[in-house]
């Protein structure tokens, strides 16, 4: 729909969707993607220049909380839109624990309006899948994808009542949908706030241990086989689910599973301190399940980087470790965070870039992840070697909650082009709506 | 009143690069006569009681009650009494001091109590011995031993038994050393040149 | 030390350990006086902020300024944020304003004192948090030990109880291990904390095995809601397994002392006639802390200089 040429110059172009990996321009109009090659020349185009830069799909991120409607003072459908294209995300799949819930289609309806007047990324709800995020009346599968809804989760409320988790998971063959689960069994988590293990002792904070996480997801992968639906699995943290789930996936278990960077890259020492900007659920975990996680995510088993973007207001992270709630913003600090990977030789660019876009969008049967000729230009320019110090208060999310606050990091988006149109540039900024 | 005795020995270097004002032998002439001092003011002997300021008062107030039982067959008691807590300049200071030993087996009250420290200066250590003094009691009276004056007062407090005065220049510093010892070790007591921020103890 | 805060054994180190015992029997004479009292932090404000309600621990810091002439103010507040409109952090910014000395934290919360003292000024010292440290306590204790048996080095000390809730224990642990005795833990198996012997100790659950040959035994206190059938399936079971009384008490050495933090729940975790009688030194335990805190209060108190960043980690050196 936008009328914009842009003229992206010597970079190198990732595209996983074609296996391609090499310099060149790329040439950007009427909304789509129009020619792709070595030294293009081309007049009368908004010029960007991207030499020592990656052009790649733009970002497509399937785990966010934008928390409108209902608590906008932490964030809401533009700031966190915003926010995610000043990441390199050209879309971001919202969760349903919204106030009220997002379990009904005129909800979805709201969200998508909105995302549509007030986002520069793409937004698609997720949406509740029992009412009230309760675990006991499954919601109107069919009538939510209607609405729009790409997806069915109760997040943070696991499905505590097995049965009812299965029923959720065969109605979904319906609809075709994945079912996300957060894998915590509330009993076993018993008010833990910290990943059980030497920090939590230290710290003399109640401990989550890793099996809370270990125990709900092999129960939710058995059901997945029993039922063949399509299970997702929300920010694996464990050794012990990185395996479960490579072992469902050679048995032929329809599942997916998406990690965090903050899981890729912190211990449980980063809560030394008693940092609430740390404290995120699933806790961050020991040395060894860190590695776990970054070893599942190169070889496959997870297929994809979710942030899990979840902003806080200060005020509500100023309190006691217990009292403060979990959660992190992410949008803006994922790409330099996961670049990591790359750094440590684990995975190439293009790999990484197949795990930031073209898998999210496969799985959830979304657009994007590609740069073929034709396609619609959702496209990333990012600058791998640039340092800067990230300071929330000048980023686009209302909240500052995040550990890397005040740290110097390396890469950066420094253009994002949705639909054809430049929404994000680093010179400028959020440039729409 | 106090008084004075010339000191025959003559003054020389010590090893450690102080001046020596007192060698052993001087001190322990010094607390011979100071003994006979006190015996010739105090009239009721019982009531003595020899308070010693540590850590330097405490081998001079030991040798005092040896000396009086020496001449006056009379056991005198000796306490020790740390005035670290009722310092006046605690809130200047960088760090908390030392807290060192208090030992008062008798109760001072209608004693006369007679202060024992080693070096006298600006006459703070005295005030804060007196207040610690009053919270312990109600001596008849108090008086003051001191081995060296070395004057620089900066509080009206007087000496009744001096040892020896030695002009000094207000940033030196003037020490007894020694001390590790026992009795029968030798003390001196040695001026050295002062450090350009000396945080040592105002007395 | 002054200007330094106290938030937990941790962070000291055996010289500063020392140091604090060394001063703590100085002021241990001062309760001995007539007028227990010195003028040393006269007009100094330390202020209690105890979130959690406490009797002996507020009360042993209130004796202890106050032996010191300092004025002591005591604020309780309400448990939680969650609970009132200002948050505690908030609470604790108000304080600035009263220019404080020395603040005195309790709360149910661990890492609340270590949070409060990141935007306060003033030193904090840390009355207890949640299940993470009560330095004080550990210091009182060492100090009890290092009375009765003229020394800690090569001693062996075991710690009986709900470990996994206890700061009392942690604190111990890091305490007597800095000082160098051999720490052990015993508690039923619900009560180990994970990795615990990463904090270099030995743990066992079977008490007979815990407390052979040892000088010290600690038990710890017990708290009703574990006693609910959660962590422990009843009273009866917990006192015949993990209780202490003098028969089970053979298996240490003749002269072991016993220990409690207090307060005891007779016939629970010491028997009736344990609590009142030697070998256990309970109110030796309690007259020590007031000493231990007097001897924290003067050496902490007190703002650092102008423009001095208030430091973690530092050693005092006398000159």
């Amino acid at each position: 729909m936008s009328e914009q040429r842009i003229w992206i110059r010597g970079g190198r172009i990732l595209d996983p969707a074609a296996e391609r990996d090499e310099p060149g321009d790329m040439l950007i109009e009427g909304g789509v993607i129009a020619a792709i090659g070595a030294q293009l020349d081309v007049r009368d185009a908004e010029a960007i220049d991207a030499r020592g830069a990656w052009i790649a799909p733009g970002f497509v991120d399937l785990h966010t909380h934008l928390r409108e409607p209902g608590q906008e003072y932490k964030e809401d459908i533009a700031s966190g839109g915003r926010s995610a294209v000043a990441g390199g995300f050209v879309a971001v799949a919202c969760m349903a624990n919204t106030q009220p819930v997002n379990d009904d289609p005129a909800m979805t309806d709201y969200i998508i309006d909105r995302g549509k007047q007030e986002s520069p990324a793409r937004v698609y709800p997720i949406a509740a899948a029992t009412h009230g995020l309760e675990g006991a009346v499954m919601t109107e599968m069919s009538a939510l994808v209607d609405a729009g809804a790409v997806a069915f989760s109760d997040d943070g409320k696991t499905i505590m009542d097995a049965g009812v988790m299965r029923r959720v998971l065969e109605y979904s063959r319906i609809v075709g949908s994945p079912v996300i689960t957060h894998g915590e069994d509330r009993h076993l988590v018993a008010g833990g706030v910290v990943n059980e293990g030497p920090i939590s002792t230290r710290l003399g904070l109640p401990g989550n241990p890793a099996v809370a996480e270990e125990v709900l997801i092999v129960r939710d992968l058995m059901l997945a086989e029993l039922t063949g639906a399509h299970l997702h699995i929300a920010h694996v943290s464990t050794k012990g689910a990185v395996a479960a789930i490579r072992q469902a996936r050679d048995r032929g278990v329809h599942v997916t599973a998406e990690v965090t960077p903050h899981h890729l890259v912190l211990t449980d020492e980063a809560v030394l301190g008693y940092n609430t900007n740390a404290k995120v659920a699933p806790p961050l975990r020991s040395a060894a399940d860190v590695l776990a996680c970054r070893a599942g995510l190169v070889d496959g088993t997870i297929d994809a980087i979710a942030t899990d973007h979840a902003p806080h207001a200060v005020h509500e992270k100023d309190l006691e470790f217990t009292e403060a709630p979990p959660g992190m913003i992410g949008f803006e600090t994922a790409f330099p965070v996961v670049l990591d990977l790359v750094r440590g030789g684990e995975l190439s660019p293009l790999e990484l870039m197949r795990r930031l876009s073209t898998n999210p969008a496969k799985i959830f049967n979304l657009p994007g992840g590609s740069l073929a000729i034709g396609a619609p230009a959702d496209v990333v320019v990012l600058d791998p070697e640039v340092r800067w110090t990230y300071d929330p208060a000048k980023g686009y999310s209302k909240s500052r909650n995040s550990p890397w606050a005040g740290q110097t990091l390396t890469g950066r988006a420094i253009s994002t082009i949705v639909a054809g149109r430049l929404v994000y540039d680093v010179a400028r900024g959020v440039l729409f709506p | 009143m106090t008084s004075q005795q010339p000191d025959s020995h003559p003054e020389y270097t010590a090893s450690n690069g102080g001046r020596v004002v007192m060698d052993d032998v001087a001190i322990r002439r010094a607390l011979m006569r100071i003994a006979h001092e006190i015996l010739e003011r105090c009239e009721n002997l019982e009531r003595l009681y020899l308070v010693a300021i540590p850590n330097g008062g405490v081998p001079l107030a030991r040798q005092l009650a040896v000396n009086i039982k020496q001449i006056a067959d009379v056991d005198v008691v000796v306490g020790i009494l740390d005035t670290t807590l009722y310092r006046d300049d605690l809130k200047l200071k960088a760090e908390r001091p030392l807290l060192r030993e208090t030992e008062m087996p008798s109760a001072v009250d209608d004693r006369i109590v007679i202060l024992v420290d080693d070096v006298l200066k600006t006459g703070r250590t005295i005030r804060a011995a007196m207040d610690a003094l009053m919270d312990f009691g109600r001596p008849s009276s108090v008086q003051v031993v001191g081995l060296v004056d070395r004057g620089h007062r900066e509080l009206p407090i007087k000496l009744d038994y001096v040892g020896k005065n030695v002009p000094t220049q207000p940033d030196e510093e003037v020490r007894m050393s020694g001390l590790a010892g026992d009795l029968d070790g030798a003390l001196e007591v040695v001026v050295v040149p002062g450090r350009p921020e000396s945080s040592g103890g105002k007395r | 030390m002054i200007g330094r805060d106290l938030l937990g054994i941790e962070d000291l180190d055996r010289a500063e350990i020392e140091r604090i015992l060394e001063t703590a029997e100085h002021m241990r004479e001062v309760g001995r006086r007539v007028v227990k009292k010195v003028p040393t932090l006269r007009g100094r404000t330390i202020v209690n902020l105890f979130f959690e309600a406490s009797t002996r621990t507020k009360a042993s810091f209130e004796i202890a300024g106050k032996r010191l002439s300092a004025d002591v103010v005591n604020f309780s507040a309400s448990s939680s944020s969650m609970k009132k409109s200002e948050s505690i952090l908030d609470t604790a910014r108000t304080l600035e304003a009263m220019d404080p000395d020395a603040v005195v934290v309790r709360h149910a919360v661990a890492g609340v004192p270590k949070q409060i003292a990141d935007v306060l000024a003033a030193p904090v010292i840390n009355a207890g948090d949640g299940a993470h440290e009560h330095p004080t306590q550990a210091l009182l204790d060492l100090l009890t030990v290092k009375l009765e048996k003229g020394r800690i080095d090569g001693l062996t000390v075991a710690i009986v109880g709900d470990i996994l809730h206890s700061r009392v224990a942690r604190s111990n642990i890091y305490a007597f291990g800095k000082m160098g005795a051999e720490v052990r833990i015993c508690a039923p198996p619900s009560m180990i904390p994970a990795a615990i012997e990463t904090l270099g100790v030995k743990a066992f659950t079977s008490l007979r095995e815990a407390i052979d040959g040892v000088d010290v035994v600690m038990a710890l206190r017990i708290q009703n809601e574990r006693l609910s059938g959660t962590y422990l399936p009843s009273v009866r079971e917990y006192s015949a397994t993990y209780g202490i009384d003098r028969e089970k008490l053979k298996f240490a050495k003749d002269d072991a002392i016993v220990m409690h933090p207090g307060p005891v729940n007779r016939g629970v975790e010491l028997s009736h006639d344990l609590t009142d009688h030697r070998p256990s030194v309970i109110l030796d335990q309690v007259r020590n802390g007031v000493a231990i805190r007097m001897a924290v209060l003067y050496l902490l108190s007190g703002r650092r200089q102008e423009g001095e960043p208030k430091l973690e980690l530092e050693t005092g050196e006398e000159k």
